[in-house]
C-alpha cells in the first residue's frame, strides 16, 4: 500500500517547516510511523523520493532513532523504562510479570499483534517508578507493580 | 510565589494556564520589560544574578550568551538561533518534564527574553519524542502567543525528537536538527559561532530559560537573594530512588541532600542512608558524610562529584550498588552514538563485567580492567564527547565506595 497523496503533501511542506529536505526527514518518518504505527522499506524509498533526498541517508537517520520503529509493532506498545531509579524500585519484577503474561520477550510482538514490549531509557518518570509509557499517545503510568500489570493490560485495549 | 519563582504559580494536576489565565498571574510581564532593554542590558542582569545553566555543565548563562554576534556582524547570511533543550534523558531527571507540561507559558517567555538577548531570530524547542503532554503544552502556548502577538518578529517551533540520549548533548542536537545521525561535534567552533547550519546558535536548558523571565521581574538581587550560595535562584531539585515519597522539590541553591531527602519522605528500604548520586546518573557518588553539603555546581565539584541535573538518587543499605551501577552503565553503552570507539566497544564491556559482578560471576581480572578503565576515560578521556567520561565518574567513585560488595560479589575460586 502506497502513501497517500495527504500524507505525501504533508511531508513536502514539512521541508518547508523544518528548514529544508534534509531537516525533514525525521519528520517524515514520524508522520508514516503515526499513520501506518511503523516504517516499511516501501514507505521510507517513497518519503525519500517526495522529499528529494537519498534514500540510504533516510535509512541511515531511520535505524539511528530507538522510537522509529522499522518492524510492525504491536497496536499497543509499551515501553518499561529500564532506568537506575525504576531498577531501584522493582522494574524487574514487573518486567517479568508483562513477559509472563504476554508471553513474549522484549522487543518481541505477541502472535495476535496487540502488545510489543519494549524497553526505553529513563522516562522523566521517577517519581513514579517504576514507570512505562504506553499507547499511541505515549500516555506515562506508574507506579507499576507486578499485581497491576493484568490491570494495564486491560487499560491498553 | 516569589519564593518559588519556578513552580509557585504551577497547578497540582500540572494542567498549563492559558494565556489569559497566565497573564492574570503577571505571565508576559518580564517579556514586555524586556523589550525596552537593550540585548547588552538584559545579559547584564543575567550575569548580576549568577544564573548558571542548569543543563548539566554549570556555566554561567549570561557569559554563554555575550559569545553571540551582534545582527549583521557575522559572517554570511541567515538568522541566528536559540535552541530549548528538552531532550530529558539523564537517569533520574525529571524537572523539565514538569516545567513544559505545567509551566508552558514560562518557557515561552524566557525563550522570547533570551532570544532577544542572544540575537536570534528563531528559537526551537526541542522536546523528547515521551514527553507528548509536554509537546502538545508547549505548542499550544506557541499558537496562543502567535496569535495574540506576543512573539514579536520571532519565530519558534517545536521540533520533537524520537529517542536516543545523545542528542542532548549541545553540539549532537545540533545535528541532530539538520538531519543526520545526532552525532557530536568538537569544539571550538562553538555553537554561537557555528551552530545550526553553520550560524551563531545558543543552546540552553529548560529550566536555565524557564528561569530568564523571574530575574527580570524580580531584579538581579532578589533573584540572587532566593539562594543560599554564591549561585543565583533556586533550584528545581529532585529525589528518587529508595526514598518513601519521591518528587520535585524547587528549593534555594545550596539546599542540602538531607533536607531534600527529608522532603522526599526519609530513606525507604531497609531506611539506611548507603549513599546518593547529587547530579542524576553521571555523577560520582556521596556517601553520608555529606549530606550537609550545600548542593549547587560549585559545592559538589569541589567535593569531587558533579551538580549535574540537581536530580538525586538515593541508595538505602538494602540496594545492591554493583546492580545498580550495572544498570546505568548498560544505559550508557546503548546510548552510545557509536562514533568512536572507547565508548562505543569500551562501555558493553563495562557493563558485562558488571552484570557478571552482579550475578557473583566477578573476576579479580576484571576488578582491574574495570579499574583501569575507569581510570584512564574518566573524567574527559580519549572519546570524542564526554558520554563516556559522565558514564565513567560513577563507576570510579562507585569502585571505591563499595570496594566491600565489589569484593563479596567476585565469583568462588576468586576471592582468596
Ligand atoms: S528511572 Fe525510570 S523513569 Fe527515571
Amino acid at each position: 500500500m502506497s502513501l497517500s497523496p495527504d500524507l505525501l503533501a504533508r511531508i513536502r511542506a514539512a521541508s518547508d517547516e523544518h528548514g529544508g529536505p534534509r531537516a525533514a526527514m525525521l519528520e517524515a518518518l514520524k508522520l508514516i510511523q503515526h499513520e501506518h504505527g511503523w516504517v516499511s522499506d516501501g514507505h521510507l524509498a517513497e518519503a525519500a523520493s517526495a522529499l528529494g533526498v537519498n534514500r540510504a541517508e533516510m535509512e541511515a537517520l531511520a535505524s539511528f532513532y530507538s522510537l522509529i520503529f522499522r518492524h510492525p509493532v504491536g497496536k499497543t506498545v509499551i515501553l518499561l523504562c529500564d532506568g537506575a531509579s525504576c531498577w531501584l524500585n522493582g522494574a524487574e519484577e514487573v518486567r517479568e510479570e508483562l513477559k509472563r503474561r504476554l508471553g513474549i520477550g522484549f522487543g518481541e510482538t505477541t502472535r495476535d499483534g496487540r502488545y510489543t514490549l519494549l524497553n526505553v531509557a529513563c522516562l522523566g518518570g521517577c517519581d513514579r517508578a517504576p514507570a512505562a509509557v504506553v499507547g499511541r499517545d505515549r500516555r506515562l503510568v506508574g507506579p507499576l507493580s507486578p499485581a497491576g500489570v493484568a490491570a494495564l493490560l486491560e487499560d491498553g485495549l | 510565589m516569589t519564593d518559588l519563582p519556578l513552580t509557585g504559580r504551577a497547578r497540582p494536576d500540572r494542567r498549563p494556564h492559558t494565556l489569559a489565565e497566565w497573564r492574570a498571574e503577571g505571565g508576559y510581564e518580564a517579556v514586555e520589560r524586556a523589550r525596552t532593554m537593550t540585548p547588552s542590558e538584559i545579559i547584564d542582569m543575567v550575569e548580576a544574578a549568577h544564573l548558571n545553566g542548569r543543563g548539566g555543565a554549570g556555566f554561567p548563562a549570561g557569559r554563554k550568551w555575550r559569545f553571540m554576534p551582534e545582527r549583521g556582524t557575522s559572517p554570511g547570511d541567515g538568522p541566528s538561533y536559540l535552541i530549548v533543550n528538552g531532550d530529558e534523558m539523564e537517569p533520574g531527571a525529571f524537572k523539565d518534564r514538569f516545567l513544559l507540561e505545567a509551566m508552558p507559558h514560562q518557557v515561552i517567555e524566557g525563550a522570547i527574553i533570551t532570544a532577544r538577548a542572544t540575537h536570534a531570530d528563531e528559537a526551537i524547542v526541542l522536546i523528547r519524542d515521551e514527553y507528548r503532554p509536554g509537546i502538545a503544552a508547549v505548542e499550544h502556548a506557541i499558537h496562543e502567543a502567535r496569535t495574540a502577538g506576543l512573539l514579536g518578529d520571532l519565530t519558534i517551533r517545536v521540533h520533537p525528537s524520537a529517542g536516543r540520549y545523545i542528542v542532548g548533548e549541545e553540539t549532537a542536537l545540533i545535528t541532530a536538527l539538520e538531519g543526520h545521525r545526532a552525532v557530536p561535534r568538537k569544539r571550538p567552533p562553538f555553537p554561537a559561532q557555528s551552530g545550526l547550519w553553520g550560524r551563531p546558535t545558543t543552546v540552553n536548558n529548560v529550566e536555565t530559560i524557564s528561569l530568564v523571565p523571574h530575574i527580570l521581574s524580580l531584579g538581579p538581587q532578589r533573584f540572587r537573594a532566593l539562594s543560599r550560595t554564591e549561585e543565583g535562584g533556586t533550584k528545581l531539585y529532585g529525589v528518587s530512588g529508595r526514598v518513601k515519597r519521591p518528587g520535585l522539590f524547587e528549593a534555594p541553591m545550596g539546599t542540602t541532600a538531607r533536607e531534600l531527602i527529608e522532603r522526599a519522605g526519609g530513606v525507604s528500604g531497609d531506611g539506611q542512608l548507603r549513599a546518593f548520586q547529587p547530579g542524576g546518573g553521571a555523577s560520582g557518588f556521596f556517601g553520608p558524610d555529606q549530606l550537609d553539603l550545600p548542593l549547587d555546581f560549585g559545592h559538589v565539584a569541589r567535593a569531587g562529584s558533579m551538580f549535574g541535573t540537581g536530580m538525586l538518587i538515593v541508595l538505602d543499605g538494602s540496594a545492591c550498588p554493583v546492580g545498580f551501577l550495572a544498570r546505568h552503565m548498560r544505559f550508557y553503552a546503548r546510548e552510545s552514538c557509536g562514533w568512536c570507539t572507547p565508548c562505543r566497544e569500551g562501555l558493553p564491556l563495562v557493563a558485562k563485567i558488571l552484570d557478571r559482578f552482579a550475578e557473583g560471576r566477578g573476576r579479580r581480572a576484571d576488578l582491574e580492567l574495570l579499574q583501569m578503565t575507569a581510570a584512564e576515560a574518566a573524567p574527559r578521556g580519549r572519546s570524542f564527547c564526554d558520554l563516556m567520561g559522565g558514564a565513567m565518574a560513577p563507576l570510579a567513585s562507585g569502585l571505591r565506595m563499595f570496594a566491600a560488595e565489589f569484593e563479596a560479589r567476585l565469583a568462588e575460586g576468586e576471592r582468596a
